[in-house]
């Protein structure tokens, strides 16, 4: 192989990266040897060669595609989605960062006031931890972040279908038997048992961002952040009038660096709430793909909807028949007087298993505490029954 | 035996033999498909086949075995999948029948007793250790299907032996493959499979057909289809899945309903009969229910008048 083309696709394969598509330099080998097996090499070909060697996921290809025209040149038959990209590729793209409002306001724009006129009084804890997150102050919400960090969360195991030797109950395992009466020169058969194993159970989060929920977003946020730092396996997306999958976003060790990257890289903040739409892509993009094996779907939102209140019953059933257990937490409720009584949440709520409240720090630890506690059992399910209209 | 192996990836000179020898056993493949092929076979890396249930992923593997005119050998993935299934396992039931004799017969060194029953007499192979030792110089296809169904120890598992194709048995020692096998991996995404195992493969995502492909599929794979008929179906499949579906049906469903049609003894689609016949192409019920709805306004009159449907 000449020098330059393996120079040129080191260069590629570096490109690559810095667009976020992990490529080994095992993978170029693998390119370098590949071409070298091409008996003929049109640039169709090396590009098909390349993209077989290099991409392991389907997303990456619009990257693959835009920095192969970039860096060898044009040449290019066929569109970037020939592979599909328009009927599998969920991921919204970036908007510009110049675009994207800056989300955690509230607290942060106080930060660089001068310090007269603030007011130092913190409330004792007890008192604060019923405090709700709209009517505290920034000082207070520094010291909730902190506390919220501090909280120990925690899903009970499920069972997984991988057996682990056992003490006297399950199932025989004939092979640890075997072994054992030998050991005895095969005069005595003790039986020796297999039981299931247990798995951590994972978390999906599906949580509002629109204007309704602005107030407490932020503090939802760091709770969030601190459930993903506790080690629960977890995914995070979030929702106003689109969908955004925020799951790495989360496994940063910086919260505020973490929020300040999601008011960067998600694209409604603070605006429209079209619950049922997003809701719908959720199921259809990445339902399959998080939901498997039995997962806990935690929704928080105040349900206030601008979308048809019908889809949004319809995807909250298919969501629910899908996970183990489908939790609302509304930071409303638990306000004096509040009723669930927009269409929204009238709509939601059949098919809600638990329906919680979030509004201060007393909510999120009894929420902690419910999550500890969850059954191991499935709720009942309605089958297709439609929901009862109010 | 050893010096006149045959390498399956000296079986073809290029992706266009690839393709060819596919299509001669009934596979059509594209070429990012035949590139993926040819190059899994020269560089004897395992192929990651990834893509929507239905669009004919498992039948690349059986395709290719027929081609290479050479054993399939499919693992069918779960969760719990333990190496006892995947690869060997002791029958345990004749080993302690076979204890018994021996002390019967009067038996009691029992070294000589552990080494009787570990013999490969008493030796299950499952489809990874079949896959190592094939032993008529033919690599076999080895089909690992549905990956993403089981789970994370499984897979590190796979990772390692598609590393060095070698498992160990303790009782035995090392088995080595003297060829490779032919790897063939799948997943329909339920879960994400690991980069790492990603990353030792050859890695092509197939999606739904085009409709010049899924048509020659159609004439291939269903005999006797009259080709109005077929031209008819795939261009109502195609315009099926530009609906915002559940599950859009994949090329399989294709296949089912233009049998079914077949054996109805249609000669084209009208409204009553796709009406009555939409449960082989659709599985879900909301999906049904929108596709109806969808007839009503005309879809299947639209997707007729198509071009490519009259040609």
């Amino acid at each position: 192989m000449p020098g330059d083309l393996l120079a040129h696709l080191v260069r590629f394969a570096r490109a690559l990266r810095q667009e976020g598509v992990p490529v080994t330099p095992d993978q170029v080998t693998a390119l370098a040897r590949a071409l070298e097996v091409l008996p003929s090499l049109d640039q169709e070909t090396f590009r098909l060669a390349a993209r077989a060697t290099l991409l392991c996921r389907q997303e990456d290809m619009e990257t693959f595609e835009r920095l192969f025209r970039q860096v060898f040149g044009q040449g290019q038959q066929r569109p970037a989605t020939e592979a599909g990209a328009g009927a599998w590729s969920p991921r919204p793209r970036r908007p510009l960062a110049a675009q994207a409002p800056l989300v955690p306001r509230g607290p942060d724009e106080e930060e660089g006031s001068p310090l007269a006129g603030r007011t130092f009084s913190y409330s004792p804890e007890e008192v604060l931890r019923r405090r709700r997150f709209d009517e505290c102050t920034p000082e207070e919400l520094a010291l909730l972040a902190s506390l919220v960090r501090g909280l120990r969360w925690s899903l009970p195991p499920r069972r997984s279908r991988r057996l682990r030797p056992a003490r006297r109950t399950g199932r025989p395992d004939l092979r640890r038997t075997l072994r054992r009466s030998l050991r005895y020169g095969g005069e005595q058969l003790l039986l020796a048992w297999r039981e299931p194993s247990r798995r951590p159970r994972r978390l999906v989060v599906l949580a509002d961002i629109s204007g309704s929920m602005e107030r407490y977003t932020r503090m939802l946020l760091l709770f969030l952040h601190a459930l993903g730092r506790s080690g629960q396996a977890m995914e995070v997306f979030l929702f106003g009038s689109r969908l955004t999958r925020v799951t790495a976003l989360m496994r940063r060790r910086d919260p505020d660096a973490a929020l300040a990257e999601m008011g960067r890289t998600v694209p409604d903040w603070s605006g429209g709430t079209r619950i049922g739409q997003c809701l719908h892509s959720f199921n259809r993009y990445w339902g399959k793909r998080v939901l498997g094996r039995g997962a806990v779907v935690v929704i928080i939102s105040d349900g206030w909807d601008q979308g048809e209140p019908e889809l949004l019953a319809a995807e909250m059933e298919r969501l629910q028949k899908r996970c183990h257990r489908l939790l609302w937490l509304n930071p409303l409720l638990g306000l004096p007087g509040y009723q669930p009584l927009t269409r929204g949440m009238q709509a939601a709520l059949p098919y809600v298993d638990e329906f919680l409240p979030a509004g201060n720090l007393a909510s999120l630890e009894s929420l902690a505490r419910h999550l500890r506690e969850l059954p191991a059992t499935r709720a009942p399910r309605r089958a297709g029954a439609p929901p009862p209209r109010p | 035996m050893e010096g006149e192996l045959l390498r399956p990836g000296d079986r073809f000179a290029s992706p266009d033999e690839v393709a060819a020898a596919l299509e001669a056993v009934g596979y059509i493949a594209d070429r990012p498909l035949a590139v993926a092929v040819y190059l899994a076979l020269k560089l004897e890396r395992p192929l990651f086949l990834e893509g929507q249930p239905g669009v004919g992923k498992t039948a690349v593997a059986m395709a290719l075995a027929q081609a290479l005119d050479t054993r399939l050998i499919r693992l069918q993935c779960y969760e719990g999948l333990d190496l006892q299934s995947a690869v060997y396992e002791w029958d345990y039931a004749r080993q302690l029948l076979e204890v018994r004799l021996l002390e019967a017969a009067g038996e009691r060194d029992r070294d000589r007793i552990r080494r009787h029953i570990f013999s490969p007499e008493f030796l299950l192979r499952r489809p990874l250790l079949q896959a190592l030792e094939a032993s008529d110089g033919q690599a076999p296809v080895l089909l690992v299907d549905e990956l993403d169904r089981a789970d994370e120890e499984f897979e590190a598992f796979l990772l390692e032996l598609l590393g060095d194709w070698q498992v160990t048995v303790p009782e035995l020692g090392t088995i080595r493959a003297q060829v490779p096998p032919v790897v063939v991996v799948t997943s329909n995404r339920t879960r994400e499979v690991h980069d790492a195992l990603k990353r030792r493969c050859l890695y092509c995502w197939i999606d739904y057909p085009p409709f010049e492909k899924e048509y020659a599929i159609v004439l291939a794979k269903v005999p006797g289809a009259p080709e109005r008929l077929a031209r008819q179906v795939v261009a109502f499949a195609q315009a099926v899945r530009e609906l915002d579906l559940y599950k859009a049906p994949g090329v399989a469903e294709t296949l089912d309903w233009a049998a079914a049609l077949l054996a109805l003894d249609s000669g084209g689609l009208t409204p009553d009969l796709v009406d009555e016949t939409l449960g082989t192409l659709l599985k879900y019920h909301d999906d049904l229910l929108r596709v109806k709805e969808e007839l009503k306004r005309g879809l299947l009159e639209r997707a007729l008048a198509r071009p490519e449907a009259l040609a």
